[in-house]
């Protein structure tokens, strides 16, 4: 799976760079934002804008990486969810879980405050 | 697409590389509906999802120890009627016996069956000693 991180005022920015985030690489995903709350991370986020579609198993990844957040007194959030991605979150009710971001730098905002 | 009837038969080995593939097959049959009145893109993503999701379903049911094994789709559309049907070998299960996603509850899984059963208006799970088959319908008018 192709990602890329930076960091950006204490917060770890993870850039899926993958059309798809499915059964097919979101394991790979949940690794890597485990790893960072593992590794003594406390702010993480996600950011999907190159993500055009979303099924199941990628918003279980997410939600993994979410609870891992809170396990470890951190935080994951998200950023630039195209719109029918968007529109998964609310069919299953995860729009109500994560805090959703138009862009990284909003979000790394809302980190500071 | 001139009828609105067509047939697709896919065989693609039961791993998850191959999802985008069926999905995008999806996708293009949503964009080629001329008689469609709705969001044809919006229609196109349901499309990938069900299939995706069908797809991820049986390859867990197809069981890991059998990497050889192919999973079999067919997607049927008669003027309005669509038709997936994804096929598995393995042991099944009780599509029933599958609980709704407990929204106050957050879990990593189980949404799967939720999403199809949401994004299309029947599903079906039939098992048989020889191949079980999960089938769901949409009306596209």
């Amino acid at each position: 799976m192709n990602l890329a991180s930076e960091t950006r005022n204490d917060v770890v920015i993870i850039y899926v760079k993958e059309e798809r985030l499915d059964a097919h690489n979101s394991t790979e995903l949940k690794s890597a934002v485990q790893k960072l709350f593992e590794d003594g991370k406390k702010n993480v986020l996600v950011d999907l804008k190159d993500v055009r579609f979303i099924d199941s198993s990628g918003l279980g990844a997410l939600v993994s990486g979410f609870k891992n957040a809170i396990s470890h007194q951190g935080n994951l959030k998200l950023s630039s969810l195209q719109s029918q991605v968007k529109s998964m979150f609310e069919l299953t009710r995860l729009h109500r879980v994560f805090e959703i971001f138009p862009s990284t730098v909003e979000a790394v905002e809302n980190f500071q405050s | 697409m001139q009828g609105n009837t067509i047939e697709v038969d896919i065989k693609v080995p039961n791993k998850t590389r191959y999802l985008s593939l069926i999905g995008k097959i999806g996708e293009d049959i949503a964009r080629e509906l001329e008689r469609f009145s709705g969001d044809k893109e919006v229609l196109a993503y349901h499309l990938n999802l069900v299939l995706t999701e069908a797809m991820v379903n049986a390859i867990k049911h197809a069981g890991p120890k059998e990497p050889e094994k192919l999973v079999r789709i067919v997607i049927s559309l008669h003027r309005d009627d669509l038709t997936i049907r994804v096929y598995d070998d393995g042991q099944g299960f009780d599509i029933n016996a599958i609980p709704a996603p407990n929204f106050e509850e957050l879990e990593d899984r189980g949404r799967g069956i939720f999403l199809i059963r949401t994004l299309m208006d029947s599903v079906a799970y039939r098992k048989s000693c020889k191949e079980n088959m999960l089938e769901m319908k949409k009306k596209l008018a």
